[in-house]
């Protein structure tokens, strides 16, 4: 999972101080493995030397910790390329898409389009494999279907998030 | 909807669903939940319910009027028995409390009209019921029906002939239907001869032993009538039984057991016959005041009439809802409602043909039993009867392994076909119990069809023989030769009148006999006919030669060479009062036929009576020393213009004396009899298969509903509107077109059996069979055409769509 | 207009059920010989725009295109003769005829399109063999298994050698076996006849049958973005 990328989509709707920002992530998406104040300095730091983010501001009288960053437009750019790049299909890549579809919501992104476009990553593998099952033996159809079932729940449960779209943009717009 | 309503009536017994309290409070509970399915199927369950009850309805309206019949006929024989007194054997002595009374029956335009005359001989004389006074000379009270008919503008001849004035209007009680045209009129001399006294109105007297014709009509009728209801309200009570087997099925998955669902249909079918029971009821009431417009086989009466016997009412009270349910859990009786769907046992099982031929044969072999002749007439009809139910009810066990017999070697053909033949295979007991309906009904028609028109034929026949020739005659007493003479001027002056011949006829006896009845009823050979009249007029009865007032003629057979023994000799003594059928023998008188009596030869015309044996100038012997002096009137019209003169004929004769009785050939009262009962039939029939017409739509488009699914696909596969249209009419008409086929061989065949055992003629009426058939075809086609539209509509994609 | 080389399009497809929208400018086209899956949500518009393809239901607006012609103006009867002629249909269940015999149902399009029993019948058997059912032909549907029925609705949109096969959830009431097996035979035998399927589906493992997908949201079609 991209921390960089999720936290500069997390700027896009507006400057936020680092503290904030590890908060905000904690809450969407770090339930089971909180977010370590120092990753989220150095993953800024090298946002800001990419130029995909500015500091907005310092706060008199305040620590480095203190600084308010702000994306730039190319961090826009590039946080819109991330979330609509298909992550490769392996199993066990929710909480990646998870994010990405939070992600997409919280920036006001076309969250369906996303899926719609993991959805076209899966179909390019399982077709392959479907391909190689079909000219293959026994053996290589149980891999294949073994894979293959993999892939197709992976897509339902985007299925199912696509379908609670509206529900979970009310929880994260909450 | 039903899961609910199961599951809380479940709750609220008290016990698990699965296992419903037993004893009369469970099946109450389990027949008050059918009766609620009934009601709560949304549109197409009232549809459905509402057919049923239209379906038992008519039937139950059919059955009140059949029960209506022994109090209507009652009724009507009561009413004719309280205002008549005709024919008595000993007339009273005049006094203040009798009177005069005379027939004085017209007819106009093939109507009967009935007529009665009156002249009291005191002031206190018996008034006939419906009358509150006697009408004096020259007037009349009329049946509210005649006045009407007098009223009517083409009616001037009938105006002219009761010149009557109109007094007053016999009341109800005075007649025997609201049709019935009568009068009373008072009485003038010109009918004295003719009256009778009598001292009061109403008599007893036992109707006729109905005819062995008449009682296999009527039983024929019934049968006729009364089995495709039945077969009716057995298809009727059985609408949407599919709908309610899946029902069922859902109550079972609940956890209902089989006796339960056993009860609940059995409610659901209450439901139906109690609604129809209601509709019933309110057809019979409505129905009943169309009665008096009815005149059936010349009976016409009130609708109070109408009124069924008690216990026959309560009869039909108990009796068509306990068939109701007796036919839906016979139905159910091969059909097992199990929890994920219903199970029909052995649906492949061919019909057996075995015992569907017995009832048929056992009918067959009942009606043959008819031949033998001498059995007491109950006992006849009651074969008649049992005989043709069978027969009819044989026709609808047939059907099915008729149909299925068919329709299993059916195969191939155009795709319509092969649909239609398919569907037939694997189900086609629904359509079968419709069309079986339409079969009885069907073949009662042809076979009462059969019997009616043969016997009116026979009549017709014979009337038609009768009537080619344009002759009127008329007869009415006549004490005078001189009214005679008038009344035949009075006939010749009347225009379209070509000619008119009469004599006064009457009976006299040899000398010395007292006169004997033979055995067969008729008088013996030793009584003489005498014939007076001016010359003109007994030349038409024999060429006499010369004749001059005062001759005297005796006949002689013609063939005769000598002197036959039955002619009377000149010189022979005549009693001109002898004995007649009463065996009132009063004093002798005496009268010699003079030697001067020429012998001449008997000319005997073609439809008329013997020429008489005595031929007497009125000179020679005056009419008024005869007993019972009968003047017979021979009239001959202008046959081009017969409507017109012969009522002109009949006013000039009533006018000459208005108990003038008429013997014609020219209205035929069996055509009237007939022709009524025949459209009632036809009528019958229409309706019994229009109905069955509407159970077939219901059935046809309940079947599409189930396919809207696979219809939907054929549409998807480019199937062309008029292949399904195609394949539903084949559908209908197979079975249809079978039922037929079997229903005009019943018929016919019932029809000669019956006419057989009757001793008439075979002669079957072919253009019924083929209307009848037609009709039969019409409502194919009704059936195709009104399932149509809900075809096209279950054939839109609609049907595709699982979301 | 017609997308190069493609034997069926549709363009700018706008259906409405009533009041609510069930295509809202939808567009699709399909090569000869292309096995395409049209996938998305219930309700999402699938089976419309199938039906507006194979002339079943007459979208509001918009333009239909086979073979260079316009199926949206064409009369009904033209409609039906077309699918009777090139199209062939699949659909999930409940489209057999349960009172003919498996061998009749098989033979029936090719009856309603005017071939004579015998020859149609005897195709029909050739179809039900190559679908390995060739044992099912003097039975009812209704005799018969969930697969062994689709096989028999699969030999059938077949047998008339549709240039068009339109498949409406092929293997929804089949379990995965019957349902891979099913999919497989549709596939191949398309492949060989050089049919196109236009393959309507829910089931990711059924779409990777397709040569491509496209997806049916709120109405529209949304073809995969290229280039990624």
């Amino acid at each position: 999972m991209s921390i960089g990328h999720t936290l500069l989509g997390l700027l896009e709707s507006g400057p936020r101080h680092g503290y904030d920002l590890k908060r905000a992530f904690d809450e969407h998406f770090g339930q089971d493995r909180p977010l370590h104040y120092g990753q989220v300095y150095s993953t800024m730091s090298r946002l800001l030397k990419n130029g995909l983010v500015e500091v907005d501001g310092i706060e008199a009288g305040a620590g480095p910790e203190r600084k308010r960053y702000a994306i730039t437009d190319a961090g826009v750019t590039d946080v819109a390329q991330w979330l609509h790049r298909p992550e490769k299909p392996e199993p066990y890549l929710q909480s990646t898409l998870y994010t990405k579809v939070v992600l997409a919501l919280l920036t006001g992104r076309d969250a369906a389009e996303l899926l719609d476009t993991q959805r076209t990553e899966h179909l390019r593998l399982m077709r392959g494999l479907t391909e190689r099952k079909r000219k293959g033996d026994l053996a290589d159809q149980l891999i294949c279907d073994h894979a293959l079932f993999h892939l197709e729940a992976d897509l339902r449960w985007l299925e199912l998030t696509a379908a609670r779209l509206d529900k979970l943009a009310q929880a994260v717009n909450a | 909807m039903t899961l609910l309503d199961t599951r809380g009536t479940g709750n609220r017994a008290g016990g698990p669903p699965h296992r419903p309290p037993g004893g009369p409070a469970g099946w109450l509970r389990d027949l008050a939940l059918g009766a609620r399915f009934a009601v709560t199927g949304g549109r197409e369950g009232w549809f459905r319910t509402a057919l049923s009850a239209v379906g038992v309805g008519i039937g139950v309206a059919v059955l009140l009027l059949a029960a209506s019949a022994p109090t209507l006929l009652n009724a009507w024989h009561g009413r004719e028995k309280a205002r008549e007194n005709l024919g008595q054997l000993h007339e009273p002595r005049a006094s203040d409390r009798t009177l005069r009374y005379a027939q004085a029956d017209t007819s106009f335009h093939g109507d009967a009209v009935r007529g009665r005359l009156v002249r009291p001989d005191g002031a206190h004389p018996p008034v006939p019921p419906g009358l509150r006074r006697l009408p004096g000379p020259g007037e009349m009270v009329v049946s509210p029906a005649l006045r009407d008919l007098l009223a009517e503008p083409g009616s001037g001849p009938l105006r002219d002939r009761l010149d009557y004035k109109v007094v007053g209007t016999i009341g109800d009680s005075g007649l025997l239907g609201p049709q019935e045209l009568t009068f009373v009129a008072g009485m003038d001399d010109r009918s004295a001869g003719e009256s009778y006294r009598i001292d009061r109105f109403g008599k007893t007297f036992d109707p006729q032993p109905p005819s062995a014709r008449l009682v296999l009509l009527i039983v024929l009728a019934c049968v006729v009538l009364l089995m495709p209801v039945m077969v009716f309200v057995g298809t009727a009570v059985r609408f949407g039984s599919d709908r309610r087997e899946a029902r069922l099925a859902a109550l079972r998955l609940v956890g209902a057991d089989i006796p339960t669902t056993r009860r609940i249909a059995a409610g659901e079918a209450v439901v139906g016959a109690g609604l129809g029971l209601a509709v019933g009821l309110l057809i019979f009431l409505v129905g009943r005041q169309a009665a008096g417009a009815v005149t059936l086989w010349d009976v016409n009466v009130f609708p109070a009439d109408v009124l069924p016997a008690p216990a026959l009412a309560a009869l039909i009270a108990v009796l068509v809802p306990a068939v109701a349910v007796g036919v839906t859990l016979f139905a159910q009786r091969s059909v097992t409602a199990e929890p994920l769907g219903v199970v029909r046992e052995a649906p492949v099982r061919r019909r057996r043909i075995v015992w569907r031929l017995v009832l048929p044969l056992t009918g067959l072999a009942l009606l043959s039993s008819l031949v033998w002749e001498p059995d007491p007439v109950w006992f006849r009809a009651v074969r008649l009867g049992v005989g043709s139910a069978l027969l009819l009810l044989g026709i609808t066990a047939l059907l099915p392994w008729l149909v299925e017999a068919v329709v299993r070697r059916l195969h191939g053909g155009p795709v319509p076909w092969q649909l239609a033949v398919r569907r037939l295979q694997l189900s086609g007991a629904a359509a079968n119990r419709a069309v079986s309906g339409i079969t009885v009904a069907v073949a009662g028609a042809i076979a009462l069809h059969m019997v009616f028109t043969t016997f009116q034929a026979g009549f017709a026949e014979a009337y038609a023989k009768s009537a080619a020739r344009p002759v009127i005659e008329l007869s009415g007493s006549a004490a005078d030769a001189q009214r005679t003479r008038d009344a035949l001027a009075t006939l010749r002056r009347t225009p379209g009148v070509t000619w008119a011949h009469g004599t006064i006829d009457a009976l006299a006896g040899r000398a010395g006999d007292r006169g004997t009845r033979g055995a067969d009823g008729h008088l013996s050979a030793d009584s003489a006919t005498v014939v007076v009249g001016d010359c003109a007029e007994l030349r038409h009865r024999a060429p006499i030669g010369s004749c001059r007032d005062g001759d005297v003629f005796v006949t002689e057979p013609r063939n005769g060479t000598g002197r036959a023994p039955g002619s009377v000799r000149p010189g022979a003594r005549l009693n001109l009062n002898p004995p007649d059928g009463y065996g009132e023998a009063g004093p002798a008188r005496p009268w010699t036929v003079p030697d001067s009596a020429r012998r001449v030869t008997a000319v005997r015309h073609p439809g008329e009576d013997l020429p008489g044996d005595v031929l007497a100038t009125p000179g020679a012997l005056s009419p008024a020393l005869l007993r019972a002096p009968e003047m017979k009137l021979r009239v001959g019209y202008d046959k081009a213009q017969e409507t017109a003169a012969v009522e002109r004929i009949r006013t000039a004769a009533f006018h000459a004396n208005p108990g003038m009785r008429e013997l014609s050939a020219i209205d035929n009262p069996h055509d009237r009899q007939y022709a009524g009962v025949r459209t009632a039939v036809y009528v019958g029939a229409v309706v019994v298969l229009l109905l069955i017409g509407a159970g077939l739509i219901v059935s046809t488009v309940e079947q599409l509903r189930e396919r809207r699914r696979l219809l939907s696909v054929l549409n998807a596969y480019g199937t062309r509107r008029s292949t399904m249209g195609w394949s539903i009419l084949w559908q209908t008409a197979i079975p249809v077109v079978l039922g037929l086929a079997l229903a005009v061989t019943a018929g016919v065949g019932l029809g000669t059996v019956l006419l057989t055992t009757t001793e008439t003629g075979v002669r079957v009426d072919w253009p019924v069979v083929a209307s009848v058939t037609g009709l039969g075809a019409g409502v194919i086609l009704l059936v195709t055409a009104l399932s149509l539209p809900p075809l096209w509509r279950m054939m839109r994609p609609d049907g595709l769509r699982t979301e | 207009m017609t997308p190069e080389g493609s034997i069926l399009s549709g363009e700018g497809l706008h259906k409405h059920y009533g009041r609510t929208p069930a295509l809202d400018g939808a567009d699709f086209s399909i090569h000869p010989g292309e096995v395409v899956a049209v996938l998305g949500p219930s309700g999402s518009g699938k089976s419309t725009l199938l039906h507006c393809l194979a002339g079943i239901v007459r979208p509001d607006s918009g333009s239909v295109r086979y073979d260079g012609r316009e199926l949206t103006t064409l009369p009904d009867a033209e409609r039906s003769a077309l699918r009777r002629r090139d199209f062939g249909f699949v659909f999930q269940f409940g489209q057999l005829v349960p009172e003919l015999t498996c061998l009749e149902n098989v033979a029936l399009p090719l009856r309603l399109n005017g071939a004579k029993r015998k020859a149609a019948e005897a195709t029909a058997r050739e179809w039900l063999a190559r679908l390995e059912v060739d044992d099912v032909h003097g039975k009812r549907p209704g005799e018969i298994s969930g697969g062994q029925g689709q096989r028999v609705a699969v030999a059938r949109a077949l047998a008339g050698h549709p240039r068009v096969l339109f498949a409406d959830e092929p293997t929804g009431a089949l379990d995965s076996l019957n349902g891979e097996r099913v999919m497989t035979l549709l596939a191949d035998a398309a492949r060989d006849t050089h049919a196109a399927v236009v393959l309507v589906t829910h089931e990711s493992r059924v779409a990777a049958y397709s040569d491509r997908e496209v997806t049916v949201r709120d109405g529209r079609v949304k073809e995969p973005l290229a280039g990624l």
